[in-house]
């Protein structure tokens, strides 16, 4: 369903990423890994089509389209998905007002007709539950005043709503404790399924716990210098990723090929 | 001109000294620190000719706004037209009047307020208006009245393609402790040209409560000036919202006065200007009374090379002791050329007061729009739900959920019409 091939993304006048190459299929979970300035959240907001990242080579097929091509509102219609890292706070936009636009903007696009208010709820309240959010998260301005654990349920939870084929979890563990990771993790587990992928971007192996993912890859300096199975996470737990990026040259052809 | 001789003799004295006045100051021009950078040489030199009665287009026009529940007053022209308004379902307690009818037949509170309310000295477009004193509507509500339909005032302006001069005029008188919700749409055929000076005056008895609501939708290609002036008596509370999309040349001047112990204001306002369009507002709250509160929150969207200008005025005399002043100005511009210049001007002479206020001129937020974009919508409909939510603090102060809604479509017809998606 996505294959990416010699990516190189430019964010201002740093080349961060030197040329990716990933496939990844329909059902599969890929975990990238990596320390902080490696490109993993790069290559997330590259593939969501964020103006800040220029893409300077390299191709991107999603479903056989150029994804590239896509603006960011087209790539979601298309079932890309991305959660956010840092969810923006839009003060005066309620959050489900905009969550109903989304989802029938994504269902115009289907051929689809467009949910009324009364089974946008029904829809909503299901969802709702799964995630253990309050009703009143709903009815608040999105993101705003929310608490970290709370913008990462709520990105969750538009996810569940958007029933995407393609989603892009950018640190969505990042400053969450315990209970909302697996609370998030829960989110995410009920949603997998096999047709719909994912790409785990994370710096710690902890998420991996909860979400178990099909293959890891490593990423330094902008390139995959390993990939492997759920066990890579945790040698990488032991062993830290120091040293990784001198396998960059043995592990050969990087990234999880079929 | 019948109608001008039969006029009392109060009428014709306060039109003839608006008459004086104007003649002795004229149009104003841009060395004069209130109109520094709004210039209207494009009005006096135009020379527009004072429109004689009605117009094809001002019975579609009237009913393309029409807000369904509430009481219409039509003024074409400036002459309050019977035969398009609708008041089949007059209030107890309201009573509703042409004014060249009302100030002939001597109704309550014409002779005491008309053209007494708003100073024309100081303001010569009001002084302009008033020199042609002669008809528009008065509305009364009675002590203790609770109006609850509300009264909507369409005021249309147009000359069939040729321009014209209007000086429609509307005086409201709430009495003690009543309350009532005024809306008043001003519109014009798209594109004409034409000259709408318009004047409103609105004294809020003890306790009253009057909100007015202000829709300026008229022709891109008109030159729109309003006056309106409120006297607010003690423990009153007076709320105006004026909502502006149209007219080439758009000057509000919205004055309040806190004449009472324990009076209560709001003036807020949206504009939304593209092209080479200007948007002038200029309000002025005189806090002239001890434990008075006022909230004032103005929001402007410019595109192409619009201009805006923003004066905030907030007196507050020495025997104000306790005021609590709140004024906002907030505007988003949409293109490198837009401007606005944005003033706050605080005059404070009492010394145990609370005064706020706060100016800021910003861009789309590209962050939010990237993530709106990011899950699914296209540019144009997250710029829309932006710029909706930039309104909707000011649009959520609509109390009437028809007129909330036919100015909500209005103002999405604007961004549809005026303000290019900048890449």
């Amino acid at each position: 369903m996505l294959q990416v091939k010699n990516l190189k993304v430019r964010v201002e006048d740093r080349e961060i990423l030197k040329g990716i190459n990933l496939t990844v299929n329909q059902g599969e979970v890929h975990a990238i890994m990596g320390p902080n300035g490696s490109g993993k959240s790069t290559f997330a907001r590259a593939l969501s089509g964020h103006p800040g990242y220029e893409v300077t080579e390299g191709e991107v097929l999603y479903n056989g389209k150029d994804l590239l091509d896509m603006d960011p509102d087209e790539r979601a219609r298309e079932g890309v998905f991305m959660a956010f890292q840092y969810p923006v706070e839009i003060p005066g936009v309620n959050n489900a007002y905009f969550l109903k636009a989304a989802l029938n903007a994504k269902r115009k696009q289907a051929g689809l007709d467009e949910l009324d208010a009364i089974d946008f709820m029904k829809v909503v309240k299901e969802k709702l539950k799964v995630l253990h959010i309050d009703d009143s998260m709903l009815q608040r301005s999105v993101n705003e005043g929310f608490s970290g654990g709370e913008k990462k349920r709520n990105e969750i939870f538009h996810m569940a709503v958007l029933e995407p084929a393609l989603a892009l979890l950018d640190e969505t563990d990042s400053g969450l404790d315990i209970d909302a990771l697996r609370v998030v993790s829960e989110g995410v587990n009920a949603m997998r399924s096999a047709d719909r992928s994912f790409i785990v971007v994370t710096h710690y192996q902890r998420l991996l716990n909860y979400i178990v993912p099909d293959y890891v890859h490593v990423l330094s300096d902008g390139k995959i210098v390993r990939s492997g199975g759920k066990e890579l996470a945790l040698e990488l737990e032991e062993k830290g990723y120091a040293g990784q990026a001198a396998l960059r040259h043995s592990s050969g052809q990087a990234g999880a090929r079929r | 001109m019948e109608t001008l001789v039969q006029a009392p003799a109060w009428v014709r004295e306060r039109r003839e000294a608006a008459a004086k006045r104007f003649a002795d100051v004229g149009f104003p021009n841009t060395r004069q620190e209130d109109w520094r950078f709004t210039n209207v040489a494009p009005i006096a030199d135009a020379k527009f000719p004072l429109a004689s009665g009605s117009f094809a287009q001002a019975s579609s026009l009237i009913f393309s706004v029409a807000v369904p529940g509430s009481l219409r007053l039509a003024i074409v022209n400036g002459q309050f037209a019977a035969g398009l308004s609708d008041l089949s379902a007059m209030p107890k307690g309201v009573r509703i009047a042409g004014i060249r009818d009302g100030a002939r037949d001597g109704s309550d509170g014409l002779e005491q307020h008309l053209a007494k309310v708003f100073n024309i000295e100081t303001h010569p477009f009001a002084a302009l208006n008033a020199s042609h004193l002669d008809d528009g509507v008065a509305i009364v509500i009675a002590s203790g009245a609770v109006v609850e339909t509300p009264i909507h005032i369409v005021i249309v302006t147009g000359g069939d393609g040729k321009p014209v001069a209007a000086h429609p005029r509307v005086l409201v008188v709430a009495g003690a402790n009543s309350q009532v919700r005024i809306a008043q749409t001003f519109v014009g055929v798209k594109d004409d040209v034409y000259f709408n000076n318009a004047v409103a005056e609105v004294v809020v008895g003890e306790g009253a409560i009057v909100d007015y609501y202000t829709d300026q939708r008229e022709s891109e290609q008109a030159f729109h000036i309003a006056n309106i002036q409120a006297h607010v008596a003690a423990k009153g509370v007076f709320a105006s919202h004026a909502f502006s999309t149209g007219a080439k040349i758009q000057r509000h001047d919205i004055g309040i006065a806190l004449n009472g112990e324990g009076a209560d204001c709001t003036m807020n306002g949206v504009y939304l200007a593209d092209g080479e369009r200007l948007m002038d507002t200029h309000t002025s709250l005189d806090h002239a009374m001890p434990h008075c509160t006022s909230h004032e929150i103005y929001k402007g969207i410019l595109a192409g090379k619009a201009k805006a200008v923003f004066n905030g005025r907030i007196i507050v005399r020495i025997d104000a002791q306790k005021t609590d002043a709140k004024q906002t100005n907030r505007a988003l511009l949409l293109s490198d050329d837009a401007t606005i210049n944005s003033n706050p001007q605080l005059e404070i002479f009492a010394d145990d007061v609370k005064c706020t206020h706060g100016a800021a001129v910003g861009q789309l937020d590209e962050e939010a729009m990237f993530y709106l974009q990011a899950r699914g919508l296209t540019r144009i409909e997250a710029r829309d739900m932006l710029l909706h939510a930039f309104a909707g603090e000011v649009l959520d102060g609509l109390k009437i959920p028809e007129l909330r809604e036919q100015i909500e479509k209005n103002f999405f017809t604007a961004l549809a019409r005026d303000i290019a998606v900048t890449a």
